[in-house]
């Protein structure tokens, strides 16, 4: 394959670059586990963080017993709810979302999106998955422990982190989960610098950036942002483990537990929340800028028609990304800072809203004289919609300082950040399972099991969320295992969550569905062939279907056109592929 | 079809619940009536975006859903349209904005007439401390904190000695009258958070945060502990009355001092009442 430069120009390098004997697979494990082909190193991925997130997901049940029928179930302690809590919120945030829209959409869609073979730094890759799977044992490994994993909240803020009176801060509870975050960052790092070069670097001739899908921009964009935040969490989490297990004290003052002076003294737990928000807040926009990416080639691909205000859309997501770095410490509002940081932070986040709104505005119109297919991955775009309008508008209050002050802390931020952050990246996840599982592998996943698993999850996931709002209202604290007899709330906030519960559980029964389906299907789906979606991005345009190791065959392809030339007046089709040279001067942008 | 009026469902729906729930908050006790006018400004404003959001969703997807023979517009961009949009949206959110700093202006502006409590914090019950006849709290420290200081007054400091102390028990607090709650705690987070208040604060060790609020309703209101600080963080209850004058001056009265509680015991007195 060396030089099979298609239009070999001087000055120009060449679009393929010599072979490398290293990297190709000798036999099974070469293929299978220890590969270094970015699409299997995505399975992987993604295997590993949905069998994470089942975990995730059994641990929200639990909890949601104990809130719906509190008293009923003698081994849900108070322990055990947060230890519960803690690992539910951690693992959903970080080994599920985290690690599937990077690791596993990152790797599958990046290099096939923008005509590379490969990641740039393909070895490299192969121990980021690694390392993120250490990270997950070393997870699993605390519900082991002797005094079990930590309980003190996925936000783990200092004192009580480290202290006897959370459950495993004297253990090795909290040991391990620092050391498994640190673990996933490593390895988060090492692959996170790999998109980002192949964004740069690995586009085939043609794909200039402003003719990137908005999947490539939303991942690229979030992946920067990672490689930009996660080091506060590093350095925070070091610095506990210090605290923990060498008696330093960056964050923990002088104080009395149980009693008993500790040997601490000097340090600052709030200088904790900001190296946990600095990292925390942009994590929220990592997780959700690769869902407003895929959502936005869903949208298109669905509706037939090209996204509305491409360059627009462009320019939110970087903006977006950009400005989430100013407005960490409205998550702490209510922490003891400075009062006056409260009119800097919630000036700049209220202004996110602004880009934010433009996006949805430009997914809306994108459907207003449309060809609009109602087809699964439609349907899931549509819900997230929904739900992410409703959990982005609730941030308005709770963003808007002295609104979040009666707020902060209650049901209605449970809410609010299962809406948004929850739902629906959730939902985005599942259309886009729907969208290119053909590519995957070569089938179509099945429509009844599809349409059951959307019908229960969105109605189910709004009927969880939209009522708990109100039990906030109501002044019900979060993190509460039981709220016992209050005056100020009635008897009927019990019965709404009991049918919360109930909810909750129907919807995590509809998972059981779509994890079946996804097996099923394997063998049972009806056959995709190459662009069953009649899509125009390149990965639909492989040679071969689910595609192989260096993806394009004999040539990379040639990029003509942006991604969303749907329905184009005059074309004999209601697409035009991105590869497609077309007569020349058809092409937007 | 389905879809669209799944969709309508949705917006009917929410509004629908919010108007007729009974689950609202509990009829305030406080000055900070503007906190839920701003929440409510919030409600009509968002509640209006997200109906007209999802409605305009439903009539694309019954307007537009796919037939045969009909091809989707090609438009790019408008300019004029996402200008306009920007510009509105800009707007809606200056209305929220301003009233919201405007409050919280006033929230952190204590006024001069407050008179101040100390609300003390520990794993897991609530401690008060009120400053005495001098008007004015002694130092403390966690350092000093025993098993006959629990709060860690500095026992040098003339100001502290005739500071009340309230260890577990209820907190009174007079009618109509500004209070400061200075927040401090003595091992990890904690956050002083009565609902009908509205006002709440964490309480961190090493440090004293604050709050203001004029209790403008009497009765009995439950504390509740708002930021997890372990195991009995969800049972980390107490109790605040508000009274008319009359009736916290003589609760004031039956109160102990910071001096009374330290004085070493009288040794010897027992025996010389002993006939
Ligand atoms: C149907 C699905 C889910 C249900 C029923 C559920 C339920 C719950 C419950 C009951 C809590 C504890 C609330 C409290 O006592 O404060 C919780 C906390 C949390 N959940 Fe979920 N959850 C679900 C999905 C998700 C997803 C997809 C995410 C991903 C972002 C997520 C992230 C979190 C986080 C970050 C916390 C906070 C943990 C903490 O307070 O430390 N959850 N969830
Ligand atoms: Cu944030
Ligand atoms: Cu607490």
């Amino acid at each position: 394959m060396v030089d099979a430069t298609p239009h070999a120009e001087q000055g120009i390098p060449p679009a393929e670059t010599p072979e490398l004997e290293l990297y190709h697979p000798r036999g099974w494990w070469t293929t299978y586990v220890f590969s270094q082909d970015a699409k299997v190193i995505a399975i992987q991925y993604s295997g590993t963080a949905l069998a994470i997130g089942l975990v995730a997901l059994v641990l929200s049940w639990l909890m949601r017993l104990q809130l719906g029928f509190p008293g009923t179930f003698d081994f849900i302690t108070p322990e055990a709810y947060y230890q519960f809590m803690t690992m539910h919120g951690m693992i959903m945030v970080i080994y599920l979302l985290t690690a599937l829209f990077l690791g596993g959409f990152g790797n599958y869609l990046i290099p096939l999106m923008v005509g590379a073979r490969d990641m740039v730094f393909p070895y490299v890759n192969m121990l980021s998955y690694w390392i993120y799977l250490l990270a997950v044992l070393v997870l699993v490994a605390s519900f082991f422990a002797p005094g079990g994993p930590t309980g003190a909240g996925w936000t783990l803020y200092p004192p009580q982190v480290i202290l006897s009176g959370t459950p495993g801060g004297q253990g090795a509870g909290i040991v391990l989960m620092l050391v498994s975050l640190i673990l996933f960052i490593i390895g988060f790092t090492m692959g996170g610098l790999n998109y980002v070069v192949t964004v740069i670097q690995g586009r085939t001739r043609g794909m200039t950036l402003m003719r990137m899908p908005l999947t490539v921009w939303g991942i690229f964009t979030a992946t920067v942002m990672a490689l930009l935040a996660f080091p506060a969490l590093f350095v925070a989490c070091v610095m506990m483990l210090f605290d923990r297990l060498l008696g330093t004290s960056f964050f923990m003052p002088a104080l009395v537990e149980m009693g008993e002076l500790m040997s601490y003294g000097g340090g600052s737990p709030i200088l904790f929340q900001h190296l946990f928000w600095f990292f925390g807040h942009p994590e929220v926009y990592i997780v959700a800028l690769p869902a407003f990416g895929i959502v936005s080639d869903l949208i298109s691909t669905h509706a037939r028609k090209n996204i509305f205000g491409y360059r627009m859309m462009v320019w939110a997501i970087v903006i977006i990304g950009a400005l989430s770095f100013v407005v960490w410490a409205h998550h702490m509002y209510v922490s003891g800072m400075h009062p006056w940081f409260g009119f800097f932070f919630a000036t700049t986040t209220l202004i996110i809203a602004i880009p934010t709104a433009i996006k949805v505005y430009n997914w809306v119109l994108t459907l207003w004289r449309g060809d609009i297919h109602l087809t699964l991955p439609m349907l899931f775009a549509l819900a997230f919609i929904v739900t992410f309008v409703n959990g982005g508008l609730t941030g308005l209050f709770l963003g808007n300082v002295v609104v979040d002050v009666p707020l902060s802390d209650t049901m209605f931020v449970v809410a609010h950040f299962h809406m948004v952050m929850g739902v629906a990246p959730v939902l985005v996840v599942f259309g886009a399972i729907y969208h290119w599982y053909p590519k995957i592998t070569g089938r179509m996943l099945n429509e009844a099991m599809g349409q059951f698993h959307f019908w229960v999850t969105f109605v189910g996931a709004y009927a969880i969320f939209f009522p708990m709002h109100y039990v906030g209202l109501v002044g019900v604290p979060r993190r509460y295992p039981e709220l016992g007899d209050v005056a100020f709330a009635t008897d009927s906030v019990h019965s709404l969550n009991a049918f919360i519960t109930i909810a909750a559980l129907t919807v995590g029964f509809a998972q059981m569905v779509f994890l079946f389906n996804l097996v099923w299907s394997l063998r049972n789906g009806r056959e995709a062939g190459g662009n069953p979606w009649r899509a125009t991005s390149l990965e639909w345009q492989t040679p071969t279907t689910p595609p192989p190791h260096g993806n394009w065959g004999a040539e990379r392809p040639v990029v003509y056109r942006w991604a969303y030339d749907y329905s184009v007046p005059g074309a004999p089709e209601d697409f035009i592929a991105q590869n497609d040279p077309g007569s020349r001067h058809r092409g937007a942008v | 079809m389905a879809v669209a009026l799944i969709l309508v469902l949705v917006v009917v729906g929410s509004i629908l619940f919010h108007i007729l729930s009974p689950w609202w908050w509990s009829p305030i006790a406080s000055n900070w009536g503007y906190i839920d006018q701003t929440l409510i400004i919030t409600f009509w404003i968002t509640g209006a975006v997200f109906s007209a959001v999802v409605l305009f969703m439903a009539y694309c997807v019954f307007r537009f859903r796919h037939r045969e023979g009909i091809k989707a517009d090609y438009n790019p961009e408008n300019k004029k349209l996402e200008s306009w949009l920007t510009a509105v949206t800009a707007v809606g959110v200056a209305a929220m904005l301003a009233p919201g700093l405007y409050v919280w202006s006033q929230f952190i502006t204590v006024p001069d007439d407050a008179t101040e409590v100390e609300v003390v914090g520990q794993q897991w019950q609530w401690n008060y401390r009120l400053p005495g006849e001098d008007g004015r709290l002694g130092k403390s420290d966690n350092r000093l904190v025993t098993y006959e200081n629990p709060l860690g007054i500095d026992p040098d400091d003339p100001y502290g000695q005739d500071d009340v102390v309230i260890e577990a028990a209820d907190l009174h607090l007079p009618i109509d009258k500004p209070v400061k709650m200075l927040l401090r705690s003595i091992d990890v987070l904690h956050d002083f958070y009565v609902p009908e208040f509205r006002a709440k604060m964490d309480m961190v060790p090493g440090t004293v945060t604050y709050f203001w609020f004029t209790p403008t309703r009497t009765g009995t209101f439950e504390v509740l502990c708002a930021e997890l600080c372990g195991t009995g963080h969800g049972y980390m209850r107490g109790i605040v009355m508000v009274d008319t004058e009359e009736d916290y001056q003589a609760w004031l009265d039956g109160q102990t001092t910071f001096a009374r509680l330290s004085a070493p015991p009288k040794v010897g007195a027992m025996d010389a009442v002993e006939p």
